[in-house]
């Protein structure tokens, strides 16, 4: 099962690293890892997107509560909650194509950020499900290359995760 | 701007150098005048150097002994504990002895032992002891010089990073970047050393830092928000716990490390009495319950006894106790105690269901928990089925007969059993035990009984050859007048060799017992169970002579090579108070360790012979 885990850490040095190193030590995987300080700048603000059975989950929780350096964390995917990524997608822009590329971008809600005589850059935020259809819908040859940032996740209503 | 002469620092005061001093007062304006208030300030207040601040910090903490090595990142640490005689500072001769002796002096007195090494190949070599230390769960503080802030990452000489090495196998470190942070740091490092589950916490002193002053105020607590351990237990949990306890037919107490390390030794021989219900310890555990009583089993696991092995596997009850379901403890575990309910106490939540999934889990301290317990039985109205446990009892009494632990006494050789058996008798069962690991390992494991905690030490999880002797260091010194005994082998014995010269020079009596079968045996039972007797590479050729070696270095050496020599030596080396006696016994060559759970088997399926 795939598992959102949102983590309030002490914004240190190496605090990513004892994260990063518990994962890789004990065998568990990452799907896609973000991090920043939140707007209390003694902390930062993690999402993890990993996959494991029940065990490993509740393993995985237990493992990161005990870091040091880990003020709190949830399991995002124990209720309802918001998941976006935003990615940047560089694409061959030429002739017909730019037309095109523009449409698509506006039916996607993306937005072009950048614009050479060859080339576009679109920005498209959204659900990690809506930029694999967007890059779908790209002819692969087509793209010159792919940036995501991967998951950030918040949970719904009232519901927030406080120190 | 202000600087310590040496007679002022002895004096404890700070003098002001006469250029800063001008430069404050012969300027004017508002902002200069307060510029001259922080000064006088500073004036004022004793400003100590990083390595001061480091020494007066451990002397704040009681450390009475501190293990390590002189390097050049450490240097200013080495002066300053020259100039004080608080901390005794202990003179290992190779860095991992450092990490073990103070792992023994903790695991001998349940405080947190401490040692000193330098940055890079001093660091290093600490690594194998903190590891050791973190799979035992034993509370260390390791402090690792380092080399200037401003080199950090250009590939100095002697550097390497320890935090990075480091941080695999401690419960935290920190790397201490500001002389201002230091103090603070060495507090929350003994803080998250010795609270909650123990483990190892290095801190990482830069060069420039030991150097740079700041005024020293060593903090009286500590808080931090991202980590609380938790102590006292969920009294719903407590209360399904002992129900299930209570209606148990056939229960059994499994113990672990967890058990000795949380001081709760007396609470769970106080709650097993009160029961009447059947102990078993694992190898970390042993000590947690008297060994002589009536009720214990004897170790389970790999190469626990019959008794206990079967009554694990018949149980309906598990009550686990600071035990962690290791993989040398449970076989199988498809096969493990297929009947049981489980309940769990252990201070780390991640220790419960990770390995076998539990019943009724408690988060807690051992001896809060058990505590309540004790209480809630004795106020309740419920007791135990008599008759079922009677019953029980008998049917642990028949697996007793398969006198599992029965060995050869006529073959004529010196049998390790034996040895440890003469040992037990010897130091009347009150020694402290530091070994090695191999066969001797469990053969000490097995014959000496051990009825109090904190007197059987060995590296159980990480399982380090050459632990046994540094270790004994520092149970010897935390214990000056008591016995101590280093059981080893000829492979262990050897990894760590050189401490005879500390031994030597700190004058610690420790009795090494040398079970010498010219192999590396644990390896040589497995080739000879599992590879056809193949005994690649666990043959001992070219041993040294141990007692001229013994004595080279200014100690007693002995070569025991008939069994009917044991005790006398024995006796004789036990005599010798104030001298290290180094006791080769050449013993029986392929005895083997028995019983055994072979791999990928249940408890119940040991072979016994």
């Amino acid at each position: 099962m795939r598992h959102v885990i949102s983590i309030l850490m002490e914004n240190e040095a190496g605090a990513l690293s004892r994260v990063a190193g518990l994962f890789s030590a004990r065998g568990y995987n990452i799907e896609s890892l973000t991090v920043a300080p939140t707007e209390d700048a003694s902390l930062s603000r993690m999402t993890i997107v990993t996959r494991g059975s029940e065990e490993i989950i509740e393993q995985i929780t237990k493992q990161l509560n005990k870091l040091i350096d880990v003020v709190k964390l949830v399991d995002l995917s124990d209720d309802e909650h918001i998941e976006r990524e935003m990615a940047l997608i560089k694409v061959r822009a030429i002739g017909e194509a730019r037309e095109e590329y523009k449409r698509l971008a506006d039916i996607f809600n993306g937005r072009i950020i950048d614009v050479t005589e060859t080339t576009y850059t679109i920005e498209l935020t959204d659900s990690g499900d809506r930029i694999v259809e967007f890059l779908a819908a790209i002819n692969a040859d087509e793209i010159i290359e792919t940036v995501r940032s991967g998951v950030s996740g918040i949970a719904r209503g009232e519901k927030s995760l406080h120190p | 701007m202000f600087q310590q002469g040496r007679n002022a620092r002895e004096a404890g005061v700070c003098l002001p150098q006469t250029g800063g001093f001008e430069g404050v007062f012969n300027v004017a304006g508002a902002e200069n005048m307060n510029r001259a208030a922080i000064s006088l300030k500073r004036m004022l207040t004793v400003e100590l150097t990083g390595a001061e601040i480091l020494v007066r910090s451990l002397k704040e903490e009681g450390v009475t002994h501190l293990f390590g090595y002189p390097g050049g990142a450490v240097l200013h640490i080495y002066d300053a504990l020259y100039q004080q005689e608080d901390v005794k500072h202990i003179l290992v001769r190779h860095e991992q002895a450092a990490t073990h002796a103070a792992d023994g002096y903790a695991r001998s007195t349940g405080k947190a032992g401490v040692a000193l090494v330098t940055s890079g190949p001093g660091a290093t070599n600490a690594v194998t002891g903190i590891a050791t230390a973190y799979m035992d769960s034993i509370p260390m503080v390791v402090i690792t010089g380092q080399v200037f802030t401003s080199m950090i990452g250009n590939d100095a000489f002697q550097e390497v990073d320890s935090i990075g090495i480091t941080r695999p196998c401690v419960k935290h470190n920190f790397l201490v970047k500001d002389v201002t942070d230091l103090a603070e740091t060495i507090k929350k490092a003994f803080y998250i050393a010795t609270t909650g589950r123990p483990g190892p916490v290095v801190i990482d002193i830069p060069k420039d830092v030991t150097a740079n002053k700041a005024e020293f105020n060593y903090p009286q607590t500590v808080s931090m928000r991202s980590y609380n351990p938790v102590v006292k237990g969920h009294i719903g949990q407590i209360k399904r716990a002992v129900a299930m306890m209570l209606s148990a037919r056939r229960p059994i107490f499994y113990t672990g490390g967890g058990v000795v390390l949380g001081r709760g030794a007396a609470e769970l021989t106080a709650l097993a009495q009160q029961l009447n219900y059947p102990v078993t310890n694992t190898l970390m555990g042993l000590g947690a319950y008297p060994a002589s009583d009536r009720q214990f089993l004897g170790m389970l696991g790999m190469h626990g006894t019959y008794e206990a092995n079967m009554t694990m596997h018949h149980c309906d009850v598990l009550i686990a106790i600071g035990a962690r379901f290791d993989d040398r403890v449970t076989g199988n575990i498809e096969k493990f105690c297929p009947h049981a309910k489980i309940i769990h106490v252990d201070i780390d939540p991640s220790s419960i269901s990770k390995n076998v999934k539990v019943d009724v889990p408690i988060v807690g301290s051992v001896p809060d928990v058990l505590q309540e317990m004790i209480a809630l039985i004795k106020g309740g109205n419920k007791k135990p089925d008599e008759d079922a446990i009677s019953e029980w009892w008998d049917q642990i009494t028949e697996w007793r007969g398969a006198d599992c632990l029965k060995y050869d006494e006529e073959s004529g050789k010196v049998k390790p059993q034996q040895v440890v058996e003469s040992l037990y008798r010897a130091t009347h069962g009150d020694a402290y035990v530091c070994s090695d690991v191999g066969q001797h390992q469990m053969w000490a494991a097995q014959y000496y009984k051990f009825d109090k905690p904190y007197r059987w030490i060995n590296s159980g999880g990480l399982g380090t050859m050459g632990f046994g002797l540094p270790a004994a260091m520092g149970a010897q010194l935390a214990h000056p007048d008591a016995t101590v005994a280093c059981v080893t082998g000829e492979g262990s014995i050897q990894m760590c060799i050189q401490e005879l010269s500390t031994c030597l020079q700190y004058g610690l009596p420790i009795k090494i017992i040398a079970l010498n079968n010219r192999y590396l045996g644990m390896v040589r039972q497995w080739q000879e169970f599992f590879y056809d007797g193949r005994y690649a590479m666990s043959y001992m050729d070219a041993l040294p002579d141990f007692v001229k070696l013994a004595e080279s270095y200014g100690h007693v050496g002995m070569r025991i090579d008939n069994p009917a020599d044991v005790d006398g030596a024995m006796e004789e080396a036990m005599k010798l108070k104030n001298r290290l006696v180094f006791m080769d016994f050449v013993t029986d060559q392929e005895e083997n360790v028995y019983p055994m759970i072979p791999a990928g088997a249940g408890l119940n399926e040991m072979i016994l012979v």
